[in-house]
């Protein structure tokens, strides 16, 4: 990173003269989790043809990329896992949610159609302790009346590389299940008590697809693409829900963003009666006073940008755009807390805090 | 040197000159990697201080591995890759020799060629291919047909039955030694059958002559005389074994378990760094992780030094008989 400090203070030194005219010259860079860096590359790619201004955007995973803003080398991390208020004070950053995703359940049991299974939280949380390990169990004959299950074993499929997804599920069975919570937790990789460990989501795709009785998680693009048996889940409001783009947004609507210190809010199990209960978003790190308030400056106006016109191609990649709600909440916290935040074009009606 | 130096002075000069520093760029070659050997063991130790200086002895003894409640123990992770790697030498080494001594001694010369050419293109796949495969293709057919196999027919006997029990997932650390079997054979063939090719035909020759078979011939001479290259070549492979990492990590099932049975899942250390690196948070997480790359830059040492500490007794014993 040092070779391109020169360039950046040759080009600090040229606004400073100037005022204006900054943007052309330096890249916005960036490094942190994997899950949202399709879409994020997609954007800068559109981004860079209508102003000249790129991305520099290293998918190094999010513990990488909280590595990296605290030793700034990057003018902002990414992670799929929020920092906690504390932590993020402590280390003088400011953190707000960028994109959203969600987590889907898959099944591969005889019979069983794409959506047909309906399973809850407290069930599924029983599958990965090794608790239910039929797939004829009373506990989810319950939920499936019309179903006939057969008399095969769950195999469980987890994922083994850490990720956001593995935090997502976790963080959704503890909050099901008291005794998941107690005994594995939630985290990027967390410590599964029965099953088998695939890498990737296409790992875990193709362990499900090839045994008989499996059940896994993969990210929703994942499972939308590959036309998954994804199973139905039981949500906070007792609705039976099927993943997508709808049941997402319904979940980050439902978050209440407004008392969330940093943004600490994980919309897993959110209320609502469309809420899908595996919903996460992932969140931008950057420095409340950065040491290079251009570069951060650059940085903002590219997150507005992709704000304001980022949903369509977020919609073709399967990600979901953040609600407006949430979006004007941003833009505020970014005036108010930033030092040398740009004055982005809605900030000014979206200033109160909702 | 000291006629040549009077015939020609002021050229002998330039000559010296030369020599030196020649000399003292070769010395500076061999010092970049003493450094670089020296850098990475002290920024492996410095890396997983905080873990070994947390858990003590503890990380070596103790089988969790727990990012939630920050509580780690390696092992499991050794466990794995000794044994991976033990059973695919014991895999690999018989299937090596054989081919090494059909391509030197029984083959056709025609297909000498064909066959040498395709050991050298199996040695260049890259690791990933092989993980992909093995995932695809080899852990399939391991599930459907081999596993259940080896379990209704090993798996109620005494003693190894226990190796052999268990629902047939497909991947598993049997299934990661076969993988890494097939990734290591070409490297011992190719290094034996160069051995084997270097024993002198008048050797042989005189073997025949003799009237020896070519059984004795392959016993009593071949193997005799290439005994240190093959052990070479056998370390070469089990380095690679040791340290393998994405093909195994597609087909071990990544779990930090330490199982009876050899159909179940587990890990190794490369596999468990490769997995979790990346989105490892908290001081002693990445600590725990850089520990685990220190035990196998232990193993790894421990491997080669064991190897010369052979070559050098087996040398002894040759010197001694002769």
């Amino acid at each position: 990173m040092s070779l391109f400090n020169p360039r950046r203070m040759l080009v600090a030194a040229a606004a400073g003269l100037a005022l204006v005219g900054i943007a052309q010259a330096v890249d916005i860079s960036g490094a942190g989790a994997t899950f949202p860096y399709p879409i994020y590359s997609k954007w800068a790619d559109a981004y860079k043809k209508q102003t000249g201004v790129g991305l520099n955007y290293q998918s190094i995973g999010s513990g990488g990329g909280i590595k990296q803003i605290k030793a700034k080398t990057v003018t902002f991390g990414a992670s799929d896992m929020p920092l906690k208020p504390e932590e993020v004070k402590q280390a003088g950053l400011v953190q707000f949610p960028m994109i959203i995703g969600g987590v889907v359940p898959a099944v591969n049991v005889k019979g069983v159609a794409p959506g047909q299974m309906v399973l809850d939280g407290a069930t599924v949380a029983s599958i990965y302790l090794g608790e239910i390990t039929k797939w004829n169990d009373a506990r989810i004959k319950k939920l499936n009346p019309k179903l006939a299950l057969p008399d095969t074993a769950i195999a469980p499929v987890y994922r083994s590389d850490g990720s956001g997804t593995n935090f997502l599920f976790s963080d959704y069975l503890s909050k099901a299940s008291p005794k998941f919570k107690e005994t594995i937790g939630a985290n990027t990789s967390v410590q599964w008590p029965v099953g088998i460990g695939a890498k990737g989501n296409e790992g875990v795709a193709n362990m499900t697809a090839q045994t008989d009785g499996a059940i896994g998680y993969v990210e929703y693009a994942y499972a939308k693409q590959n036309k998954m048996a994804y199973a139905q889940l039981v949500n906070k409001a007792g609705k039976a829900v099927s993943p997508s783009a709808d049941s997402f947004q319904a979940a980050a609507s439902n978050g209440d963003w407004a008392h969330a210190a940093g943004y600490f809010l994980i919309l897993t199990d959110q209320a609502g009666a469309k809420s899908w209960p595996i919903t996460g978003a992932s969140f931008i790190l950057v420095y409340a006073v950065p040491q290079d308030p251009a570069a951060t400056a650059e940085a903002l106006k590219f997150f507005d940008w992709a704000y304001k016109s980022g949903g369509q191609m977020a919609a073709e990649l399967d990600y979901v755009p953040l609600p407006d709600a949430l979006i004007k909440q941003v833009r505020a916290t970014w005036k108010a807390e930033i030092k040398g935040a740009p004055a982005v074009a809605s900030a000014s009606h979206g200033a109160k805090r909702i | 040197m000291s006629t040549v130096a009077a015939i020609e002075p002021r050229h002998a000069a330039g000559q010296r000159v030369r020599e030196r520093i020649f000399r003292g760029a070769t010395l500076a070659a061999a010092l970049v990697v003493l450094t670089l050997l020296g850098g990475v063991a002290v920024s492996l130790l410095k890396g997983s201080w905080p873990a070994f200086s947390h858990f003590k002895l503890g990380f070596l003894t103790r089988e969790i591995w727990n990012p939630v409640t920050d509580q780690y123990g390696a092992l499991a992770p050794i466990y794995g890759t000794l044994v991976t790697s033990l059973l695919a030498m014991l895999l690999a080494i018989p299937v090596s020799f054989g081919i090494a001594i059909f391509l030197t001694e029984l083959s056709p010369s025609w297909l000498k060629r064909p066959v040498g050419v395709a050991i050298e293109l199996l040695a260049a796949v890259p690791s990933i291919i092989f993980g992909i495969w093995g995932l695809f293709v080899l852990s399939p057919i391991l599930q459907r047909h081999v596993q259940p196999w080896l379990i209704e027919w090993l798996g109620p006997l005494p003693l190894i039955g226990k190796l052999f029990q268990g629902p047939p997932f497909g991947i598993g650390v049997l299934s990661a030694s076969f993988v890494l079997a097939i990734m290591v054979i070409p490297f011992i063939s190719a290094v034996m059958r160069d051995v084997f090719e270097t024993i002198p035909d008048v050797l042989k020759e005189s073997a025949y002559g003799l009237g020896a078979t070519t059984w004795e011939v392959i016993w009593k001479v071949v193997v005799p005389h290439a005994r240190t290259g093959m052990v070479g070549g056998i370390m070469l492979g089990l380095g690679r074994a040791l340290g393998e990492t994405m093909a195994v990590t597609f087909v071990i099932g990544n779990a930090h378990r330490i199982s009876s049975s050899l159909l179940a899942p587990g890990t190794t250390i490369s596999a468990s760094i490769a997995n979790e690196f990346t989105e490892a948070v908290g001081d002693l997480y990445t600590s725990s992780l850089v520990a685990l790359g220190s035990l196998l830059f232990l193993i790894t040492f421990s491997v080669i030094a064991a190897a010369r500490f052979m070559l050098l007794r087996l040398d002894r014993r040759a010197l001694s008989s002769v």
